[in-house]
Parts: C-alpha cells; structure tokens; sequence
C-alpha cells in the first residue's frame, strides 16, 4: 500500500516537474521581457539593471528554481496583455469554469445513469435503441458542434435562452456563481447540456455495457431464484457492482470536463478560464499560458491520484493482488 | 481477390450489415469529392480573381434569391458554399489521414520494441503511456497547438500543418502502441517465433515479418475510428482558431467563419459545413464501429 502509494506520488511529481519546465521554458525563451518592460530605446545600463533585478542573469538551473518557487505560490507574473497579475486574472475566472464543470458534470449523472440502466435492461426496445442512436451521435459530433447547433434551436430560432455570457452572478466569499438567480440558470442552460453531451453518452454507454456484464453473473441468477423483486436485483445488487468503474470514469473525466471547458466557454464566450486560455494564445499572452498550463495539469494529476486511492479502497480485490 | 474478401467472414458480416454498407458508401462519397474537389468543385474557391464581391452572402438556390450558380449558396466574400466544402473537407481528411498514418507508424514502432525487447525501455514507455493517457487527447493538441501558435503566430503554411500534425499525432501514437505491445508480448512467446529464432532469424527480421502481420488487425480498426476522431480533433482545434492556416480553410475554419453570421440570418455558411462534418465525422465513425465489432470474434458470439 505505502509502496504504491509513494509511486505514484513521485510519478505525479515527476509530471508536475516536467510540465512546470515547459512552462519555464516558455517563458524563457519566448518573447524578451526585459525588451518588453523597457521598449525597443532602453540603454544598456537599463538593461542590465533590470535583467539583475528579474534575476535574469543567473545560470538557468538557479531561474529555473525561482520559477518553481513562484509558481508554487501561484505567482506568474503580470498578463502581457492586460497588465493585470496572472493569479488575479484566473482566480477571477476559475468559479465560472468550475461552475460549469460541476453542473455538466451533474447532468451527466443524473441522466447517463438511468439512461445507461434501461438500455441495459430493456436490450433491444425501441427506446432502448434510441438512446443507443443519440450516444453514437453524441460520441461523434464534436462539442463546439453541438453548441452552435443548439444556440441556433434555442436562442435564434426559437429565442427563448441566452445564447453567452454568463448573465447576473452573486459572489459567495469570493466565489461568483449564478445558481441562485434564474438569470444566471438561464445563461448556464445551454453551455452545460453542451458540455454535459459527450461525458453523458459515455457514463451511459458504460453503465449499460457493465450492467449487461453484471447481470450474467451466478448471483445475479440466485437472486432471481430466491424470487427478489426486479427493482431490488437491478438496483440493490446489479448497479451496484457496476458503479466503480463509473466513479474512475467520472472522476477521470472531471479533468476532461475542465478540458473540453476551453470549446464550450469559446462557444458560449462563457468568462471561464478556458475562454482566457483561447484569448491568450491569441495575443501569445505567454505568463497567461504557462500559469494555465501549470495549473490544469495539477488539476489533472491531482485528480488521477484521487481516482486511483478511491479505487483502491472500493475494489478490495486491488489491496489483496498487491499485498 | 474482391469475391474472396465478400465471401470471407468478415465479407458476410459486410453484407449483412446495412449500417455498414451505409456508411462506407457516404465515407467513400466523402473521401472522393474531397480527393476529387479541385475536379468536381464548381468553382475555385481560392482563386481570389474569379470571387464576385457582388455575389456575397447569396442563400442557396432554393430559396429566395438564391441562383443555381451556387448551390448552397455564397460566403461573405462570394465564395462558393459547395466547393468551400469541398475544399474544406479535402484539407479536414489530410491533416487527419496524414496524423493517423503518422500514429501508427511511431505507435507500431515503439510497441513492437516495447513488447519484445522488454526491460527497461518497455517499463519506460508503458509509463509515458499511462501519464499521456491520463490527459484527454484533445488537451494535450489544444496545449501544443496553441503554444506553437504563439510561438510562431505569422507561421509559414507548412510550419502550421506541422504544429497542427504534431499536435494531433502526439496524444496519437499511444493507442497504437499499447495494443500493439500486449500482442507481441502474446505473439514472441509463441512456437513459430522461438522456431525462426533457433534458425538464427535476426530479431528485426522476426519483428516485421512474422510479429508485425498477426498485430495489424486491431491497428486497422483502431486506425479507422481515430481517423474519425482527428477529424473532429482537427475540426475543433480550427474552429477556435489554433488549427490550419486561415489561407487553407478546413471544415473547422469554415464553420469559425460562419459562426459569425451566427444571429445576421446567414444560415447557411455555418450550417452546411457544420452539417458535412457530421456527415463525414459519423460515417467513419460507423465503419470503425463496425469493423470493430467484425474483428471481434469474441463479440459475434451469442449474436
């Protein structure tokens, strides 16, 4: 257990460490700073003052140790474009992304798993059938797609939700969000069915495969000989034992929800972080791109450890192979 | 050689499947208009000379003002819809064909090594595999696109079909290569492999001739669904602005552009090139889904 523990604790450093090093080295070698701080007429002096004072004259090893210090603090230095400081920039953004992330999430949820269910156990109705025709779809159409097309049934042709933007927001101890006004449901409306799509065809298209799995085995059978009621079999015993590959799918997944975030926030121009990404690498805005580069691959490690102990203490099988 | 691939199993199952039949034949539609655009296209959309800024914004020929000169109707700049699309798709298909080609050979290449020489190098690219893997690889493309659009923002054509390429391939190879691993793994503890080396067969030699053809199977099929997966990858990465080079305009590109004409009535520069990404992306889709399923013999049972 600890031995698998420390591993992968040092497999997530190793990949944090590399990461930061792009990211450094991005910043680094693209665009001067100094040349950008000071403009095209500085002196030599100046120069040199100021290259002293960033540290830029140290050997790489000793910046690149700077850097790591910083960004552990959060620190990248100010937006080359709107000369704001990068963390303030995404603190600022990070709750739109998350709100979005969550409430996709959710949708995903609380429909791919029902639907999952009754595609399993009505195999071969015709709604069966239907929602294996709207997963295919849902698994092929790309997420920026989907969006549009529903902006264009819902906001143009119809008229009746906001088609961006993120509408009326309360701040909560420093975190907006706009759950709590019907504005702020409307303008998430849309954004988090599109970013919901694709997480819910596959929690459903995998409930249903391991359901179908789940139902052929022996206690399956005994439970129906004992005469349990089908509610009690397909939800008591059989959905059960299919939930823990969907809790690491999901989990896993809520990385990919942040991922996919960056088309969804562009679509929907939803003020997220992925929007400020997009925008970033518009305007080569490097410190804005390194921070979120950093940041959403802790995410994702962060997460990837989470999923794998989960997975750990649910599955007991795991502790027994590896003791 | 045709007869004997439809009266095969797999031809059977071809036959009898008219999913299969269905897609292949709009795949194929797809694939030779696009191959075929600068043939078949009504006009040249990139030849500047030949737009009429007169005709911009026209709405397909069946409605109101609309003229069969342009079928589906005209952009801002009086381009043709049909042969945009047709244009489009071409570059869609061969950024997408060319990333896919390109997977498979560095994914086959590193599995094969991984799965029989082992050791070290096997441990160390497994490894790389399961961080790739962990990161969706539409990330991963819009990390490296983007940062390479930075890097290089008035890049040389050539330059952004690379970056582009590179950003698709990258998060790419490593399917091929995990699959390809475990079947050599299966495949060099098998007698044949131990007779050819007792004959002093040289370890390439064995890899590509005898290895490699009982592995190609599932490259196949994995190769015709991430076909249909960079198509979208590259679809998407050009649509929010990090993918071709707006001089070459991809299916993506296209529906950036109609995007804006989003809420001013224009429908149709956004939704025909919207509607023949579906249309391409779902077929190829299918056709893997298929070939998936055929390849598959433990799947047929029971069916």
């Amino acid at each position: 257990m600890l031995v698998f523990l420390l591993e992968r604790v040092l497999q997530c450093l190793l990949v944090l460490l590399a990461v930061a090093l792009i990211a450094f080295l991005l910043f680094q070698y693209v665009g001067d700073p100094v040349l950008f701080i000071l403009g095209q007429d500085a002196t030599e002096e100046q120069v040199g003052a100021l290259r002293e004072s960033l540290g830029l004259d140290q050997p790489a090893l000793v910046q690149f140790g700077y850097f790591l210090l910083n960004a552990i603090q959060g620190e990248f230095g100010l937006s080359l474009r709107q000369g704001i400081a990068v963390s303030t920039l995404i603190a600022e953004r990070l709750p739109a992304t998350l709100e979005l992330a969550i409430v996709a999430a959710v949708i995903a949820l609380v429909v791919g798993i029902p639907m999952g269910v009754y595609a399993a156990i009505r195999r071969g109705s015709a709604l069966a059938q239907v929602f294996m025709a709207i997963s295919l779809l849902g698994v092929s159409l790309p997420t920026f797609l989907i969006g549009i097309f529903l902006i264009l049934l819902f906001s143009v042709a119809l008229g009746v939700l906001p088609s961006f933007g993120r509408g009326e927001v309360t701040s909560l101890w420093g975190f907006t969000t706009g759950l709590f006004g019907w504005g702020g449901i409307k303008h998430l409306i849309l954004p988090s069915i599109t970013l919901a799509v694709f997480q819910l065809t596959l929690i459903m298209r995998l409930v249903r495969t391991e359901m179908l799995e789940v139902l052929r085995m022996d206690y399956i059978r005994f439970a129906r000989a004992r005469g349990l009621r089908q509610r009690s079999i397909y939800f008591g015993h059989a959905l059960k034992n299919t939930l823990v590959p969907v809790i690491t799918i999901t989990g896993l997944q809520l990385g990919g929800l942040i991922a996919f975030a960056i088309i969804t926030e562009t679509v929907f121009q939803w003020p997220g972080m992925g929007l400020l990404f997009i925008q970033a690498v518009n305007f080569a805005d490097i410190p804005v791109m390194a921070a979120y580069l950093c940041l959403i691959s802790v995410i994702f490690v962060v997460i990837n450890l989470i999923v794998d102990l989960l997975y750990f203490t649910v599955d007991p099988r795991l502790r027994v192979q590896l003791s | 050689m045709l007869k004997k691939l439809l009266d095969s199993d797999i031809g059977y199952s071809f036959r009898s499947s008219p999913v299969a039949i269905g897609s292949s034949v709009i795949a194929s539609l797809c694939v030779l208009g696009a191959a075929l655009s600068g043939l078949i296209a009504p006009h040249n959309p990139f030849d500047l000379a030949s737009l009429i800024l007169s005709d911009a914004r026209l709405p397909p020929a069946w409605s109101e003002g609309g003229s069969w000169r342009y079928i589906l109707g005209t952009d801002d700049q009086g381009r043709d819809m049909l042969s945009a699309i047709l244009y489009g798709m071409r570059i869609s298909l061969l950024v997408s064909i060319v990333s896919v080609a390109l997977s498979v050979l560095i994914g086959t290449s590193l599995g094969l090594l991984a799965g029989y020489l082992g050791g070290w190098l096997d441990a160390f690219l497994m490894r790389l595999c399961d961080v790739m893997l962990s990161f969706p690889a539409i990330l991963i493309a819009l990390l490296i696109a983007g940062v390479g659009r930075a890097l290089f923002p008035d890049a040389h054509e050539s330059l952004a079909f690379g970056v582009l390429v590179l950003s698709i391939t990258l998060p790419g190879w490593v399917q091929y290569a995990r699959t390809v691993r475990a079947s050599t793994l299966v495949e060099s503890r098998k007698e044949y492999v131990l007779a050819a080396r007792l004959i002093g067969v040289s370890a390439v030699r064995i890899v590509y001739r005898h290895v490699l053809p009982n592995v190609v199977g599932p490259i196949l099929v994995l190769a015709t669904i991430q076909i249909a997966t960079s198509i979208i990858t590259e679809a998407t990465l050009s649509f929010l602005g990090v993918g071709v080079p707006p001089t070459s305009p991809s299916l993506g590109t296209l529906i950036r552009i109609g995007n804006d004409y989003l809420f001013s009535g224009e429908w149709w520069i956004l939704v025909f090139p919207g509607v023949a990404l579906v249309i391409l992306a779902v077929s190829v889709n299918l056709l893997g889904d298929w070939m998936r399923d055929a390849f598959n013999p433990r799947l047929r049972v029971g069916r």
